[in-house]
């Protein structure tokens, strides 16, 4: 092990290291436990110039009662919602098939297809913008969910056959092959052998596309605008705007929005992980 | 009777045509929202459009503006590289942080946790903090910290000179604790008994790092690079959320200087801004050749 483990090291080290690993991690959070210290403060905290002091009453209830009584950001979740679970859902499926396409079949330009999908997944969202945006638009589906929504599933394609592909590869390909001389169809092989040995791989996309469609902001502005489908991430700008330098309503909104990314990170935490090394670092 | 001629033909081409069946939603969707888009936008470029009436052919007009002397093109240019040599920064200090926190100890995975937080953030509500973050005078925690030592009170965002560095700063939070966690599950896997044999001949400390722990980490640090990379040059969020491009334009990117050129209030842009984004899609191109040279090596090892 390296870093030489704890246990082996002088007794003044192990002490200090006890010590410093909560002072570190308190430098690290800084900037967010200042987000959360802000949104518990009253309104007359910030007109008397107590920034950073320590909070003249706890306000949390009205704070965050009226994030969520009364303003749009309810609409906003729920849109989020909206785009984010369809999203997951179709691009999981479609990558599970791609995946299983690539990762099981030799044929002419296998590789070929699967490095198109990796090259696209790669290239800078704005050279995108312009005719997905006019591609939307001629669908009738600008500022509306479906069309975010369809235009994720399409990019999220790229990476999720990638880690898909690769999972694949790495299944006993003997168990394929009894399978086979079973005379069991090709596509029960992918329902009834495969997908049930990809479980961890569905688990790890699932929560890491959830994280990545929850946190976009750049599309969300090119293809919708407006309360009625735009996600939280373009809500909470608009937000800001309605409460410009109110800043316990600012920042309890920000909470609001970056809570379910966080929620499902630590509940899935080891999927999350394993997804995001794309399982290459194991 | 044509059922059971085609079913055989299946049955007979099972194997060849089956991957073609099970990619062909994902190829379409793929070709309709990425690849093509990406020869349209070459297209669109040699235009002049407002997005809505007919196309105007002119030629490489655009690409001559914008190379030209575009003051804002330069600048978005210069501060992309800024960027692009910055964020890079993530990777030294992720593996850093993840040689810290690599021991075994009470509530290290939770601290492993709270580390990594920072990333699953989406980048405005990031971008948000840091500029509360940064407020001027002693409004901002930062000004206050510093304050303690008698430095400041500085207006980070505020002045055209450091506005892109906060920036980046802000933009750097996250991908450290991206290139963190790709270190800790790299460090997971290091050899302990290279590692043993490597300490018994006297290795340790940064040599030990050096030689024998670096080229075992080598499959994380190839994907905090890419991952790096690429987020440096996609780097809009925290533009649009912390300065929208001011002070006077100082911090605007290539990627944002496009947004701007094609959606903004004052018409719409089209075809110049498409002529931004291939310029931003051949510097990409450097990158992603690499990358995809250095996959393709590997799968060919693979064979």
């Amino acid at each position: 092990m390296f870093p030489t483990p704890l246990e082996k090291t002088s007794r003044q080290w192990q002490i200090s290291y006890q010590v410093l690993l909560p002072i570190v991690l308190i430098i690290w959070l800084l900037p967010l436990i200042a987000v959360a210290i802000f949104s518990i403060k009253p309104d007359a905290d910030f007109t008397n110039g107590n920034y950073w002091g320590i909070p003249s009453s706890f306000e949390m209830f009205t704070n965050y009662g009226k994030v969520f009584f009364e303003s749009d950001m309810p609409r906003y979740l729920l849109n989020s919602v909206f785009i984010t679970v369809p999203t997951v859902i179709g691009a999981v499926m479609l990558s599970s098939m791609t995946g299983f396409a690539l990762g099981v079949y030799k044929f002419r330009g296998n590789l070929l297809i699967f490095f198109m999908f990796i090259a696209g997944n790669f290239v800078p969202f704005q050279i995108l913008m312009v005719p997905v945006r006019d591609l939307t638009l001629s669908l009738n589906l600008y500022d509306t969910k479906t069309g975010l929504v369809l235009f994720h599933i399409a990019f999220q394609t790229g990476f999720c056959t990638l880690f898909m592909r690769n999972f694949i590869r790495a299944l006993p390909f003997p168990l394929i092959e009894a399978a086979r001389v079973e005379g069991v169809a090709e596509w029960r092989i992918f329902l009834f052998v495969v997908l049930p040995l990809m479980k961890p791989a569905l688990a790890a996309l699932s929560v890491l596309i959830f994280t990545f469609i929850w946190n976009d902001y750049f599309w969300a502005i090119v293809l919708t605008q407006g309360p009625d489908s735009q996600p939280v991430t373009a809500g909470i700008t608009s937000f800001n705007s309605q409460y410009r330098a109110a800043y316990h309503l600012m920042s309890a909104g920000s909470i609001v929005a970056a809570l379910p990314p966080v929620a499902m990170f630590f509940l899935m935490q080891k999927h999350f992980i394993a997804g995001l090394t794309l399982g290459a670092v194991k | 009777m044509t059922t059971a001629t085609t079913r055989s033909w299946y049955k007979r081409n099972e194997i060849a045509v089956t991957p073609w069946l099970f990619l062909i939603p994902g190829i379409i969707m793929f070709a309709l929202y990425v690849i093509f888009p990406i020869f349209q936008s070459f297209w669109i470029s040699f235009h002049e459009w407002d997005g809505l009436g007919e196309k105007e052919w002119v030629g490489l007009a655009n690409y001559e503006r914008l190379l030209g002397g575009d003051r804002k093109f330069e600048t978005s240019f210069w501060n992309n590289l800024k960027w692009l040599i910055l964020y890079l920064l993530a990777i030294p200090m992720g593996l850093f942080i993840s040689l810290f926190l690599n021991q075994k100890v009470f509530g290290i995975r939770l601290y492993k946790s709270l580390f990594f937080f920072p990333f699953v953030i989406s980048q405005v509500v990031v971008g948000l903090v840091f500029s509360w973050f940064y407020l001027p005078g002693d409004q901002g925690l930062l000004n206050n910290v510093v304050g303690v030592i008698g430095l400041g009170p500085y207006n980070i965002l505020g002045s055209p000179n450091s506005a892109t560095y906060g920036i980046i700063a802000a933009g750097l939070w996250p991908q450290t604790a991206y290139c963190m966690i790709l270190y800790l599950t790299g460090l997971n896997s290091v050899d302990p008994e290279q590692v043993e044999a490597a300490r018994l001949d006297g290795a340790k400390g940064f040599r030990m790092l050096w030689y024998v722990i670096l080229p075992q980490l080598k499959p994380a640090t190839f994907i905090a690079f890419v991952v790096t990379i690429i987020g440096a040059l996609r780097s809009f969020d925290f533009i649009a959320v912390m300065t929208n491009g001011g002070p006077f334009g100082s911090t605007r990117v290539l990627s944002f200087y496009m947004f701007e050129e094609s959606l903004s209030e004052f018409g719409f842009r089209m075809g110049y801004g498409a002529a931004i984004a291939v310029v931003l899609f051949f510097i990409m191109l450097g990158f992603i050749g690499y990358f995809l040279w250095s996959m393709y090596q590997d799968e060919k090892g693979a064979r």
